[in-house]
């Protein structure tokens, strides 16, 4: 059932929480990015995606996601539970022993929602892109998204991918790129600067898009947008802005939240502010 | 001694050639790709039957392993082709995490293995790929030893679920098997039953095993061989069973002696049955240019090294 605009803020505000919780109970784990990223993965779960919970590796028929990031788990899990394809309850036992929820995504527990072990960066594009011939091999007309970090891109392999995609007309893929300007070791700007990515993609031959991912108004309607130019002959790309621990004031762009758990203050202050300003599920 | 002849010579390469033809006719969910060494990997024949089945990357190895895991998802047989020493260790992370880790169902197919590419050299030459691919939990590691041997491994490659590194090569060696030979991953074939001392040899060096057992024969020495086509799963009842009864080994393989199936025998020894043994492998180099019989004797991989390995061993018999 596809939720309207304000379901998804609800929706985004417990997955927020979620996050903080996660993170904190293991006190490890990457709160940043997937703050940052929770809007777009609850839009395209929530409304723009095709998908069955029941979960079949294959996905013949539905809409695919790749997390290439995979350090973002803990939003990913989330939105997974969420979506119905695993308990929530399982949340709690996040990169603990003899969890099915992994420090980074894999499919070696056998955890429904997940088609590829992502955590090595780099990549999720290439594998996603395998994905969609498999699709256009199989006359499946649905779409494969992926999501990446903008610090990822400093990785060969995505220009590989990058390089294949358009020149084979890879048309049912829409990869997006959370640009949120942060590495783990500082600004991207400062590590490792991508410079202009709009025209480093379009070079390559990519449709570009560009949208605010922490807008849920805007991510669904640009979500539809890029839905509506698939199966014309190009690779779609879409560059998100987003805010880096987007939702917890203390942890806003700052690189220092990239990978670093909230002490038990920390997290009564992160989850009183959600509960605050963004309501409950 | 058991009589092996041959009449014709031929590449393992145009094998595995010719397996994937068979393999895409018998089921059209195999699907190939190549990294821009369509003619090195003999894949013509296969693009030109079926064009929509295959993808060709460019010179691109990370992306086109990590394109084959996800060609999986939507049930595809992926076979990727490039050189061996492309096709391991400069994407090791790709085959780690999204193939291995992962679980996909992808058939990495290396050519040119080992140091007989020859000519163009170490950079191109590649003498650790089994060590790598075996410490890969999940991975099954397959090193046909003839043009015949390779084609029915191909075509069994396809019909086992799970990744495999399939290693063949570019010189043209003996076709001594039959053409309609039943391929079994993971069951040793025997050569030649003997008593004296265990060879157990992979890829063309089984070739150069029996020419070596000949040699034995005429010293009065009954020599064992056994064909390891598959180095992961080893075959561990078949190597038990003749070093019981032999109580010596000689393992022999194109590769590196630290990580290939020296120490896979060895390893399997050390805990179920302490063995003398010697290797005829490459003694941890590099290798260089040179024509394939030159690399051959140079780094002691051919039938005269095995005859003289067989006789240290058999003087460290208990």
């Amino acid at each position: 059932m596809t939720k309207n605009v304000n379901e998804l803020k609800q929706i985004a505000s417990q997955v927020r929480r979620d996050i903080v919780r996660m993170v904190h109970g293991c006190q490890s784990g990457h709160p940043g990015g997937s703050l940052g990223c929770t809007d777009f993965l609850v839009a395209l779960y929530f409304n723009a995606m095709k998908h069955d919970p029941s979960f079949n590796m294959d996905g013949i028929g539905e809409d695919l996601f790749f997390l290439s990031n995979g350090h973002i788990s803990p939003v990913f899990y989330s939105v997974l539970a969420h979506a119905g394809y695993f308990d929530k309850a399982e949340l709690a036992t996040f990169r603990k022993l003899d969890s099915r929820l992994q420090g980074h995504p894999t499919t070696h527990e056998h955890l429904p929602g997940v088609r590829i072990a992502s955590g090595s960066l780099g990549q999720g594009l290439s594998v996603a892109i395998g994905a969609a011939l498999a699709k256009k091999l199989n006359g499946d007309d649905r779409i494969v998204y992926t999501l990446h970090g903008d610090g990822e891109l400093q990785e060969g392999q995505i220009w590989e991918a990058a390089m294949f995609a358009p020149h084979n007309k890879v048309d049912n893929l829409i990869a997006t790129v959370d640009v949120n300007g942060q590495q783990i070791d500082g600004p991207t700007d400062k590590i490792l600067n991508l410079l202009d990515l709009a025209a480093k993609w379009t070079s390559f031959g990519w449709e570009v898009m560009t949208m605010n991912g922490n807008d849920m108004e805007e991510v669904v309607k640009t979500l539809a947008e890029a839905k509506s130019r698939t199966g014309q002959g190009k690779s779609i790309v879409i560059l998100m802005h987003t805010g880096m621990g987007y939702g917890v004031d203390f942890m806003m762009g700052s690189h220092k939240w990239h990978g670093v758990a909230p002490n038990d203050e920390q997290l009564a202050a992160a989850l009183a502010q959600l509960e605050e300003t963004l309501g409950d599920y | 001694m058991k009589k092996y002849t041959y009449t014709d010579k031929k590449d393992t390469r145009s094998g595995f050639g010719a397996g994937l033809l068979e393999a895409g006719k018998r089921n059209d969910k195999v699907v190939a790709l190549c990294a821009d060494l369509i003619g090195s990997l003999k894949m013509a024949d296969f693009i030109k039957e079926f064009p929509e089945r295959f993808f060709q990357t460019g010179i691109a190895e990370a992306n086109m392993m990590g394109i084959a895991a996800g060609l999986t998802i939507g049930g595809k047989i992926p076979f990727t082709g490039t050189f061996a020493n492309f096709s391991t260790g400069r994407v090791y992370d790709q085959i780690r995490q999204s193939i291995a880790y992962s679980d996909k169902n992808v058939k990495i197919c290396a050519s040119h293995a080992g140091l007989t590419l020859g000519e163009d050299g170490a950079t191109h030459q590649i003498l650790e790929d089994i060590g790598l691919m075996k410490m890969l939990p999940g991975m099954t590691v397959i090193n046909p030893c003839d043009y015949n041997q390779t084609k029915a491994a191909t075509i069994a490659i396809a019909e086992h679920e799970g990744p495999v590194y399939l290693r063949f090569g570019r010189p043209v060696v003996p076709i001594f098997t039959d053409a309609d030979q039943k391929f079994e991953i993971g069951k040793a074939w025997m050569v030649n039953e003997g008593a004296d001392v265990s060879i157990f040899a992979t890829g063309h060096l089984v070739w150069e095993a029996i020419q070596a057992g000949e040699q034995l024969a005429e010293m009065g020495i009954d020599a064992e061989i056994i064909n390891i086509h598959t180095i992961k799963p080893l075959d561990a009842e078949a190597v038990l069973k003749s070093v019981a009864k032999t109580g010596c080994v000689v393992t022999a393989e194109e590769h590196n002696r630290l990580g290939g199936l020296g120490d896979s025998i060895a390893q399997l020894l050390a805990v179920n049955n302490p063995t003398p043994q010697e290797y005829v492998a490459v003694n941890d180099s590099f290798g260089e240019s040179g024509t394939p019989a030159q690399l051959m004797t140079k780094y002691g991989l051919d039938a005269k090294h095995i005859v003289e390995a067989v006789q240290r061993v058999m003087k460290r018999k208990k």
